[in-house]
């Protein structure tokens, strides 16, 4: 049985408020930081646990804490990201509004090791009902003397507030939401100077995913080294997975990093199967921006091995054949599905959501959006498909912030992968509006690597 | 809805939000307030008039054109009046694999409008919007600050009923008519 670090207490009736939660052995974490550790021991734990990144990006959490800027005089801050928008991923949702104290107590704690005396959680616009409940513990919190002046008699000092977005998937990125948070379009910054150094209000300022700081708590309840035990290689604890698409048993999972995908996706434990008895066509493993994976490359790495619900085994193979396993955002695709079609709103997605304010980014991802859309009804030629090649190629790292690549990953993939689909489509215009093209051939992949 | 004036105002209890928004933030930061301000704006008068622009920029000691350039970069805030009830259908990925285009000609034929139009009435609009959060549940529309997922045909019925019934969208804790 898959041990839980987070959604431990999920089940238990009332576990959003204060005294079920307290009950349940919650703010324990905090006591423990408070009153025995030193702000550089908990950091130190923090690195032991080898705890990375939640948000997608998987960087070691205690290096990025190890990078604060200190400066005498200076106040510090730490930022909740809860700007929750990646498609595929509704993990930060499903947490804050069943165990709001969880991400609370991890605030505190963290607060406590980087020492920031204010700290925000930002928070997506549309999840507004999330930010009352959030706003609900906070107060709960504050009454049972967790935050405000002098916690636990230590002498340190916390206040907590939650601040709304408006309905932008940029403000995920965290310069764009430090701008947003300051009351400004949420234009990404280019770096560095980087956050540790000048972040909010140009103060030192440290911005991680809810599930990150949530995860500090277990890490300093039980040490770094039992949270580092579970695990597989760098990738050590527990990981939040948003299971969606055409599976049997959508829904929120922790899984122990490390699972098998295979047994992620068949095993009543979690996704169930695919749904209606049909076959799996494709799967997006980590939200949207990831490389999506062709059927016989989700279970399997191109070298035949195991693939497995780490960073590293769901890498492996680069982005040739693999993937990453970003936010956790697993979205599955049985056969009937169309990639052409999926890939164009994606893109739509994308150009929607640019800032604006890199050319490549802004124009790129129109085009690659009108382009995907002549496609999918029909009217593309095959040089389009090279076009699509072509404008992806001229995003990818040509932008301030990620969102560009994240744009251009996932048309890259599908080109790579499902080529035969797209020149189906051109070839069979008429065909193509009726039917779909069902389960792309290994063997046209293979030919188009070597 | 009410004709806005120049000289709008909000009533105590949302100065007193706004207050404790603007206490949030270190002295001389008030401007951090500016999103939050927007919502309650918003969730008083239906949109954000110029007026209210205007009005929001002089609460926080800022200049309009600091709001106006905050106001049209987010999606949620809506500068043009729309219906009470907004209708938000994602049409994202997961959503769109499970069913959100059936949904949303679903309620363009019920409705009678088209995406991004509103009812006669002022009562519905109908946008299609990007993910929500909730791809697990999917197909799903937002209503104010209501998620409702698992969307059928019934289900689109019973909330329309609902609605008509009783448009009072309850949104950042304020109730609003």
């Amino acid at each position: 049985m898959t041990r839980k670090l987070l959604l431990e207490n999920d089940h238990i009736e009332g576990i959003r408020t204060y005294d079920v939660y307290r009950k349940n052995g919650g703010y324990r974490s905090v006591e423990k930081a408070l009153k025995t550790m030193s702000p550089d021991e908990i950091v130190e734990e923090v690195k032991k646990s080898g705890l990375r990144g939640r948000g997608g990006a998987g960087f070691p959490t205690g290096m990025k804490w190890s990078f604060l800027a200190k400066p005498e005089g200076v106040p510090r801050h730490l930022l909740c990201n809860a700007d929750e928008s990646e498609p595929g991923t509704f993990k930060d949702r499903y947490l804050m509004e069943r165990i709001p104290h969880l991400l609370i107590e991890g605030m505190i704690v963290s607060s406590f090791a980087l020492g920031a005396n204010q700290s925000y959680i930002y928070i997506r616009g549309e999840y507004m009902y999330v930010l009352q409940i959030l706003e609900k513990a906070i107060q709960e919190a504050y009454a049972n003397g967790w935050l405000g002046k002098n916690i636990l008699g230590s002498g340190y000092d916390l206040d907590l507030s939650v601040a709304p977005g408006a309905g932008a998937y940029i403000c995920g990125e965290e310069t764009a939401l430090i701008e947003s948070l300051e009351g400004e379009r949420g234009n990404p910054r280019m770096k560095p100077p980087f956050p540790a150094v000048k972040g909010l209000w140009q103060r030192p300022t440290v911005v991680n995913n809810v599930e990150t700081i949530a995860a500090v708590v277990p890490i300093i309840n039980d040490g770094g080294d039992e949270y580092a035990k579970i695990g597989v290689g760098r990738s050590t604890g527990t990981k939040l997975i948003s299971a969606s698409g055409n599976i049997n048993k959508p829904g929120v999972y922790e899984i122990e990093l490390g699972v098998s995908v295979e047994d992620f996706l068949y095993s009543d434990q979690y996704c169930g199967g695919i749904k209606n008895g049909k076959k799996l066509k494709a799967c997006v493993p980590g939200g949207s921006s990831v490389p999506v994976l062709p059927h016989f490359l989700v279970c399997k790495t191109a070298t035949g091995t195991d693939r497995l619900m780490t960073y590293e085994s769901l890498a492996e193979g680069g982005f040739e054949t693999g993937s990453m396993l970003g936010s956790g955002g697993f979205i599955v695709y049985d056969e009937d599905q169309c990639m052409v079609k999926n890939t164009w709103n994606f893109a739509r997605f994308y150009h929607h959501e640019s800032c604006g304010q890199c050319s490549p980014c802004r124009e790129g991802t129109g085009w690659m959006k009108k382009v995907l859309h002549n496609l999918e009804l029909g009217k593309g030629k095959v040089e389009d498909i090279d076009l699509l090649w072509d404008i992806q190629s001229k995003i990818e790292g040509n932008t301030i912030c990620p969102l560009g690549d994240a744009a251009a990953w996932p048309v890259a993939a599908a080109i790579r992968h499902f080529r035969e689909e797209f020149e189906w489509h051109v070839n069979e215009p008429v065909l193509s509006q009726t039917r779909n093209f069902g389960l792309v051939s290994e063997k046209s992949f293979i030919t188009q690597t070597v | 809805m009410e004709e806005l004036k120049p000289n709008i105002q909000f009533p105590q209890e949302l100065l007193d939000e706004v207050q404790r928004t603007v206490n949030m933030f270190p002295e001389g930061k008030q401007k951090s307030a500016l999103l939050r301000v927007l919502h309650l704006a918003q969730a008083h008068w239906g949109y954000l008039s110029s007026d209210v622009m205007d009005y929001v920029a002089r609460l926080l000691h800022i200049q309009p054109i600091e709001v106006y350039e905050v106001a049209t970069f987010y999606s949620m805030y809506d500068t043009t009046p729309v219906g009470k009830v907004k209708l938000e259908v994602c049409r994202t990925g997961p959503c769109m694999i499970e069913g959100a285009e059936k949904i949303i000609s679903y309620i363009e034929k019920q409705l009678g409008i088209k995406e991004g139009e509103t009812t006669p009435d002022g009562l519905f609009t109908l946008k299609a919007v990007e993910c929500l959060g909730a791809c697990g549940y999917a197909p799903m529309l937002q209503a104010g600050e209501q998620y409702h997922e698992h969307l059928t045909e019934e289900k689109v019925d019973e909330l329309i009923a609902m609605y008509r019934q009783k448009p009072l969208a309850n949104y950042m804790g304020l109730k609003h008519d």
